[in-house]
């Protein structure tokens, strides 16, 4: 048994010395018990990977708070969903708001790394407070930047002081503009994340790598440039692909600042899911849901496959 | 790199951080140095001042302010301080202590499940090897990326009679973030050692016991680690909540401050909602404030690897 096995990568140094391979063997296969794996998988099971399969069932049925049981409808929800145009229209939303979360989110975590990298008084306590809003709650995030955006709110109060005139910009009422908005909100409240796992990025740097361009007389901007931002990329393709896949899920943000409004122009998946759902309209909740799956598996998995292969090559 | 994650965040930083200052901008001189270290120092104090502080400072005053003067908010400081008779009003009406109870009932046997369940299935999955092996661990971390789909997800909770119960959005959780959990700790396990484990079984230990006596107390760091993500995120979520939760006994903070936003008698008045903010975010900012080291270095492990 013990001969035919594929003895694959025994690697472990202790038992590369030893003699009685096949009863070391023997007795590893057991000393790793299945009973510990099944708890967390029964769970992963049950919560996460059953509900993963029914949602290619049910998104294709025409299940709904108004009926007794239900009946396979072939592809009509996507078919209705295409036809009056919600299904494109959460989804443009959607990838808009993603880019430019990741975008914003990430350009101002690494100019925030780049300014508190030394290690001061002033800026230990500057990256603390950068870090505050990650800790609170999305939902009330959104709350207090409603307040703040409001056309009387506190931003048009500040601007109007400055300015001497009377301001009253309706930074949440533009069907173009407002989603921009909530984006720079979303990163606002995860620019310290991004900030913190740069700075790690930053100071785990081969020394010799950054004495090596010093020498060479490289500028502060060339080194940034040519020598530790390509030294990033590990950094880089955790942050984009955290605020990636956090913001094609997200809800709460833009929930509490807008409720998907003006005109349903920042309707994210989630928040379409969320209404549907509440009409009773479960299939067509159904197959939002597996749209916002199948945009993440056909978006974001080559994306962050893409900045994996990067990370090897440099 | 093989650097445990334990290892990222404090020694390796901290040994980086002399020449890191030594770069600085600022030229050869020495007077000139010190002038773009002020420079940079007031930079930095008014761009947290105006960035964080700010919204920061709209709550605290706001919920500081009686009704009439906060349904235009602004940063004025307020003129009546009534932030002792909000917290009140919003604790005696707004259901805080109960949503309260009900975030903790969900948060503390989730976290404690995730951690449990899914460092022993971590110690398992990191030290065999095989294809079956790698197809489990493929699996177990698949959370991290795919979307939970949360339809159907009720749907399965609604069979299983735990719609509207802790219970429910506990077992929710425990498969959402158990990916999480997994992908730290095999990652971990896998930078240990294997000897002290292999002289442990030479004494005629059982696996369990090797598990609990030997291998645990090694993954003290990468268990806080995960406690600090899983209960921040578990904390703050308020999307599934809505539909697990929806229409049962139990309620969450977040979600309960949804229901109060939306509450008709507290459409803009701003001082009762951001009372309720102050006081759930307390718990999230204390938590911060005694593990301010421990979570810095537990965020950033899992980045740089």
């Amino acid at each position: 048994m013990a001969t035919t096995a594929p003895a694959p990568a025994r690697t472990a140094p202790a038992a590369a010395g030893r003699a009685a391979a096949p009863a070391a063997r023997r007795r590893r296969a057991v000393s790793y018990p299945s009973w510990m794996l099944w708890p967390a998988f029964a769970a992963l099971l049950v919560f996460f990977l059953v509900p993963t399969l029914l949602n290619f069932v049910y998104a294709f049925t025409d299940w709904s708070a108004f009926k007794q049981g239900f009946g396979f409808v072939g592809t009509q929800n996507f078919q209705r969903l295409f036809a009056d145009g919600s299904l494109l229209s959460s989804l443009r939303v959607t990838l808009v708001w993603a880019l430019l979360v990741a975008l914003l989110q990430n350009g101002l975590g690494f100019v925030l790394a780049l300014l508190l990298e030394g290690d001061t008084r002033v800026n230990r306590g500057a990256r603390i407070v950068f870090f505050l809003p990650v800790l609170l709650s999305p939902l009330a995030v959104g709350y207090v930047f409603q307040a703040l955006l409001r056309p009387d709110g506190a931003l048009n109060g500040v601007l109007g002081a400055l300015t001497g005139s009377d301001v009253s910009i309706a930074w949440l009422g533009s069907t173009t503009w407002t989603i921009v908005v909530v984006s720079v909100v979303q990163a606002w409240k995860w620019m310290g994340l991004s900030m913190l796992i740069f700075m790690a990025g930053l100071k785990t740097m081969p020394t010799d790598v950054l004495e090596a361009a010093r020498i060479d007389g490289a500028s502060w901007w060339r080194t940034l440039w040519s020598v530790r931002f390509p030294l990033l990329a590990p950094a880089v393709t955790f942050n984009v692909a955290t605020a990636l896949l956090g913001s094609m899920n997200g809800f709460d943000t833009a929930t509490a600042l807008t409720n998907g409004g003006p005109a349903r122009s920042t309707e994210l998946l989630n928040i379409f899911i969320f209404r549907t759902f509440g009409q009773g309209l479960y299939a067509q909740a159904t197959t939002m849901s597996l749209v916002l799956f199948l945009t993440v598996v056909i978006v974001a998995l080559p994306v962050i496959l893409y900045l994996r292969r990067r990370e090897n090559v440099l | 790199m093989t650097a445990t994650p334990a290892t990222l965040a404090a020694p390796a930083a901290r040994a980086a951080r002399r020449p890191a200052r030594a770069r600085r901008p600022g030229g050869p001189g020495s007077g000139r140095r010190t002038a773009g270290r002020v420079l940079h120092d007031v930079l930095v104090v008014l761009l947290a001042a105006v960035v964080v502080g700010v919204p920061l400072w709209l709550v605290l005053v706001t919920a500081s302010k009686t009704t009439a003067e906060a349904a235009r908010p602004d940063l004025s400081l307020p003129t009546e301080l009534a932030l002792g008779d909000n917290l009140r009003q919003v604790i005696s009406q707004g259901e805080v202590l109960l949503a309260l109870g009900g975030s903790l009932l969900v948060t503390v046997p989730a976290v404690v499940l995730l951690l449990v369940l899914g460092s022993a299935a971590s110690w398992v999955l990191a030290r065999r090897t095989g294809r079956w092996n790698a197809v489990l661990y493929t699996v177990g971390i698949s959370s991290i990326v795919l979307p939970p789909a949360v339809i159907t997800t009720v749907l399965t909770v609604r069979s299983l009679g735990l719609q509207g119960t802790a219970v429910g959005m506990v077992g929710v959780y425990t498969g959402m973030f158990m990916g999480t959990v997994i992908f730290f700790v095999t990652g971990f396990v896998r930078n240990l050692p294997i000897e002290l484990e292999e002289a442990a079984r030479l004494d005629g230990t059982t696996p369990f016991q090797l598990f609990t006596r030997i291998v645990l107390p090694m993954l003290r760091p990468v268990i806080a680690t995960a406690a600090i993500l899983t209960t921040l995120s578990i904390w703050n979520e308020v999307f599934y909540t809505f539909f697990v939760l929806g229409g049962g006994d139990t309620t969450t903070l977040p979600l309960n401050l949804y229901k109060v936003a939306s509450a008709a008698q507290y459409v803009n008045n701003w001082n009762l909602i951001f009372a309720y903010v102050v006081l759930m975010s307390l718990p999230m900012i204390v938590v911060f404030a005694v593990a301010q080291r421990r979570i810095i270095s537990g965020v950033t492990s899992g980045a740089v690897k």
